[in-house]
């Protein structure tokens, strides 16, 4: 951090709680930055002439005689090209050496696009998995989380689907990530040579949890210059959104606030929202794509963070163990990709919405007619059939190690269908099915 | 004197202001920052301390800098001009803003101030007038907009004199009226109005007795919306209510459409801009953002002016309705709105209710549905602001104060349903918990039996028995199994679900089955009824099953198709043979 000639040093600090200290000092700006100690701090509430700091990484070993600066800024992130093929931990400093970084410096956090310069989006993102591909396309532009449980290999469908989403740029917001899975990231980018187009700032569990409210903004900034300044797709990935929730809470609950709903902050929304909305269509041709994790506690979407998320962003998908074909797959009932609608039967073949429809719709079906089978009830011929059509369509679309391309997909959709069903049964617009139904 | 004060303290966008003079409640005022002025409202007074919230960003805000108070509450600017713009939840107009982000303390016109307005006079002098009264009109677009005597000019003036046709732009005087004590006032093409206060010139408000005709069958037919009534659909995320809301203003039968988008997804609104610019209305073939006003302010924007936006939403509607036209207003969601009030208390450290939402939530909610209605003006036109909020209920759970509260101020109640969304029936509107009152209303009884048959009511209140006595069915069928139960289970089952395929369910994304007109609804749901209530003949519930499968797809192609077109009648005679040839004599 630079420092100015003629700075002023406070040194009394009045109380110190276990995020936030407070003193009296003049001439402090909200939201600006400060030093205590050695430690980088930010200005949460100013009372007259008191100002409360929360410092990041904790006061633990703070004394009422620290030494503090006010930097008379808010954090920024230093911009260039430069950034790319680098890690960075939560204040924009690379991690695992390297030089301090040269570059425009930008505060993060800036301001929202007018929604009335946003441009609908329309391109698709293709990642050759079946259950985002056909069943809830994806397109640039476009905020989706997975919702998954902790034991689920989210993050290793993440890093696939960057590694297939066709984009300039890849940009890791990792919070509360493990080591191990830091490393994993690590590796896979390496291995697929990718690692020139990814950016990434981590926060791991071994730092400080407060740290990890600024990487969301620290990469969205990264993600902003690439896609406004540089008009290229921009693909963000952020890990896991629900530990940055967790730190929002304890900072609230520090600042003695009032929680509402599961000792979330009642600013949940908001807070939440301002991350999401940075993904964008611009007019230049770049876009912001953001897909984040949310983990959820035993499958509970109701809990506050998954609740408020799934009301922001343009869909969810789920990863689901399919018990029967052992296979991990994008739950295809309660997954849903907003945005497909825009590119489906679009830019896509024409047979895509009413295929993907029947598909799910036969699903279903068959998810009943386990259900009886579970409670002992005879199966009907149609039964069967859907139970045998559920198998297949679980093993060669749902699951996620499928990698083909749509109009594969359809294909294999229809000759399912053709297999196991009758006309009617599949029920279809008739002039779709008389030209796709495989003869 | 304006009043003047200095910042004195800064909680996000709370600011604590020492004011040098007089300060009321709601009142709007500028902190300084540098060259930037960021718009800000008060909420609270203790002693010398004004509590402001400002509509933008605090960052870097310093104590010390200067406020200026403006002695008037948040208004609106009222005058031809408003429709196909965009605003935001302050009314500034987003399409004039330069560059790619909204930077702070940005305001732009909500008008253009130079456009030339071909003005035709309607009042003569002498006529006694006053506050809503209407003076003379121009073409806004394809509608009559009428110049009124501005709502805040109570009691009753005579008009001296009234310009003549021809151009003008709005801040030319059109008319002059005098009060009892001879005193004459100009009068412009321009009004303002602050938003909070409810305009309330018309004679009076009588209960709605028109139905609001929305195209979507699982609402016209099962469950209508009265113009000048209130309504709510409530649905956790996924259900369908943007889909839903942006299919009503698409094909409801109103003059004006006024969308407010509150604290949701900027990419919806984007759809708008992008759609209805190009998307024509069929029943005037004007294109549909002629007659819509969008106030957008998502989620990413500043939380104070979120809460703002309901009511300039509002307004702007009040003001079209004085004009004697159907407005409908469409916000999605008002559950943000809400949260942004509990942003608030929340930061004024006052007691919380329940989930930390303010103790007055409820009164809040009640008393902007009621700014709803159907009014006769005081020359016997007839207006009406049509109201239909979302909800996002935490969790999905519509046991929170958000749902509870709206469910006692609004009239209709349109339930979305995770079960049918998850299972793709849409739209998700679950037949058996959504209701609307209307349909007790004997004036909307007898309306129904007017526009659409005798004893409508009546038949569509059997349709609804015979919903619920399918899914009675299903329950048992699921508990005993298929052949545990007589075949009467499955045939009531099935004719539960020829209900719900044929006439709830609908495609929003189909050309055709998007929009039906209440024609259509009338002649779809009597054939159904008419199948519902025919006694067939099966072998077995397999028999039944294959059946009424085979009609469900029948009728449904016929959805699909053009009304009363040659391949409507050939899936029409394919269900009338298929019918004659099962039913039991």
């Amino acid at each position: 951090m630079q420092t100015k000639a003629f700075q002023k040093i406070y040194t009394h600090i009045d109380n110190i709680t276990k995020a936030t200290v407070t003193l009296n000092a003049t001439g402090v700006g909200n939201d600006e930055l400060a030093t205590v100690g050695s430690r980088l701090a930010q200005v949460v509430k100013i009372n007259g002439e008191q100002i409360t700091l929360q410092i990041f990484a904790g006061t633990e070993g703070i004394a009422t005689d620290s030494e503090v600066v006010f930097l008379s800024a808010p954090p920024k992130l230093n911009v260039s090209d430069d950034l790319a093929g680098r890690f960075f931990n939560a204040y924009g400093e690379p991690i695992e050496g390297g030089n301090q970084l040269d570059g425009e410096p930008r505060e993060i956090g800036g301001p929202t696009v007018n929604p009335f310069r946003r441009i609908q989006p329309s391109e698709l993102i293709a990642t050759g998995i079946a259950g985002i591909d056909l069943n809830n396309t994806i397109v640039t532009g476009q905020k989706i989380p997975f919702f998954a449980d902790p034991d689920q290999p989210y993050n290793q469908v993440m890093a696939m689907v960057a590694l297939r989403a066709k984009a300039d740029k890849i940009i890791l917001g990792g919070m509360g990530m493990s080591n191990d899975d830091f490393l994993f990231f690590k590796n896979v980018f390496e291995n697929a040579g990718a690692l020139d187009r990814i950016v990434s700032f981590i926060n791991t569990t071994e730092n400080p949890p407060v740290e990890r409210l600024l990487i969301p903004d620290m990469a969205l900034t990264a993600a902003e210059y690439f896609a406004v300044d540089k008009g290229e797709k921009v693909l963000v990935l952020l890990t896991d959104m629900t530990q940055y929730a967790d730190a929002l809470a304890i900072v609230a609950n520090r600042m003695d606030q009032i929680p509402s709903k599961d000792s979330m902050p009642g600013s949940l929304y908001s807070d939440l929202a301002k991350i999401y909305e940075k993904a964008v269509q611009l007019p230049n041709g770049g876009s912001i794509t953001l897909i984040a994790v949310t983990t959820l506690s035993g499958g509970d979407i109701t809990h506050a963070v998954p609740d408020n998320t799934g009301y922001i962003t343009e869909g969810q998908l789920y990863l689901r163990n399919d018990t029967d074909t052992g296979k991990v797959i994008i739950d295809p009932f309660r997954s849903l990709s907003r945005l497909k609608q825009l590119v489906i039967g679009k830019k896509t073949r024409e047979d895509h919405p009413q295929v993907m429809n029947a598909a799910v719709r036969l699903f279903a079906d068959a998810a009943n007619a386990k259900t009886k089978l579970e409670n002992g009830f005879d199966l009907t011929d149609y039964d069967e059939r859907t139970l045998k059509f559920g198998f297949d369509y679980s093993l060669e679309l749902l699951s996620i190690d499928v990698n083909i391309d749509i109009e594969t997909m359809l294909d294999t959709a229809w000759r399912l269908f053709a297999k196991y069903f009758t006309n009617s049964e599949v029920a279809i617009r008739e002039d779709i099915m008389n030209k796709y139904w495989p003869q | 004197m304006k009043t003047t004060g200095q910042v004195s303290g800064i909680i996000a966008n709370i600011v604590v202001v020492k004011a040098d003079g007089p300060v009321s409640q709601n009142e709007i005022c500028y902190v300084h920052m540098g060259d930037v002025k960021m718009m800000a409202e008060v909420i609270k007074v203790v002693g010398d301390d004004a509590y402001v919230q400002v509509f933008d960003s605090t960052r870097g805000l310093t104590t010390g800098n200067k406020v200026e108070f403006e002695g008037h509450m948040l208004e609106v600017t009222l005058a031809p001009g408003i429709l196909s713009r965009s605003y935001d939840g302050l009314q500034n107009d987003l399409a004039k803003m330069d560059g790619l982000f909204i930077e702070r303390g940005t305001r732009t016109e909500p008008m253009d101030f130079d456009r030339q307005w071909e003005f035709t006079p309607i009042a003569k002098p002498g006529d006694t007038v006053t506050g809503g009264d209407w003076l003379g009109e121009v073409k806004e677009q394809w509608i009559a907009h009428k110049i009124m005597v501005p709502f805040t000019m109570e009691g009753s003036y005579t008009v001296k004199s009234v310009a003549e046709a021809g151009s003008y732009v709005i801040t030319d005087t059109v008319a002059v009226v005098t009060d009892r004590n001879g005193k004459d006032y100009e009068i412009t093409m321009v009004q303002k109005w602050p938003v909070k206060i409810p305009i309330r010139n018309y004679r009076e408000k009588p209960r709605p007795y028109k139905i609001m005709e929305t195209g979507v069958r699982a609402i016209d037919t099962f469950n209508p919306l009265a113009e000048g009534g209130t309504g709510f659909i409530p649905g956790p995320f996924g259900a369908g209510k943007t889909v839903l809301q942006h299919a009503i203003s698409k094909q409801a039968e109103a003059d004006i459409i006024i969308f407010v988008a509150c604290g949701e997804r900027a990419n919806e609104v984007v759809e708008v801009f992008t759609e209805f610019p190009e998307l024509e209305d069929p029943r005037t073939g004007h294109k549909l953002m002629e007659r819509t006003t969008i106030i957008c302010n998502t989620s990413n924007m500043p939380v104070a002016a979120r809460e703002a936006s309901v009511y300039t939403g509002m307004t702007i509607g009040e003001y079209y309705r004085a004009m004697g036209l159907k407005v409908l207003i469409l916000a999605d969601s008002t559950s943000r709105w809400a949260q942004a009030l509990r942003e608030m208390s929340n930061r004024l450290e006052e007691l919380p209710g329940q989930d930390a939402f303010p103790m007055d939530l409820s009164s809040i909610i009640s008393s902007f549905y009621a700014r709803a209605g159907l009014v006769y003006l005081n020359n016997g036109q007839s207006g009406s602001v049509t109201f239909l909020g979302t909800v996002s209920p935490a969790g999905g759970n519509l046991k929170e104060p958000v749902t509870e509260s709206t469910k006692k101020a609004a009239r209709c109640f349109y339930a979305l349903a995770q079960s049918r969304a998850d299972s793709k029936r849409y739209p998700a509107i679950d037949p058996v918990d959504s209701y609307s009152k209307y349909l007790d209303y004997d004036e909307i009884r007898q309306y129904l039996d007017e526009r659409v048959e005798k004893g409508w009511t009546d038949m569509v209140n059997h349709a609804k028995t015979l919903v619920r006595r399918g899914k009675e069915a299903y329950d048992q069928i699921n508990i005993l199994g298929d052949d545990g139960v007589p075949v009467e289970y499955h045939d009531r089952f099935w004719k539960s679900e020829l209900i719900d395929y044929v006439i709830l369910q609908q495609d929003a994304f189909d050309d055709i089955d998007a929009n039906c007109p209440i024609e259509r609804q009338k002649y779809m749901f009597k054939m159904v009824l008419d199948v519902c209530d025919r006694e067939f003949r099966y072998d077995n519930f397999e028999d039944c099953s294959a059946f009424f499968k085979n009609l469900i797809n029948l009728f449904r192609q016929m959805n699909y198709s053009e009304w009363k077109s040659e391949k409507f009648e050939q899936y029409q005679n394919e269900i009338l043979t298929a019918v004659d040839a099962k039913e039991a004599r």
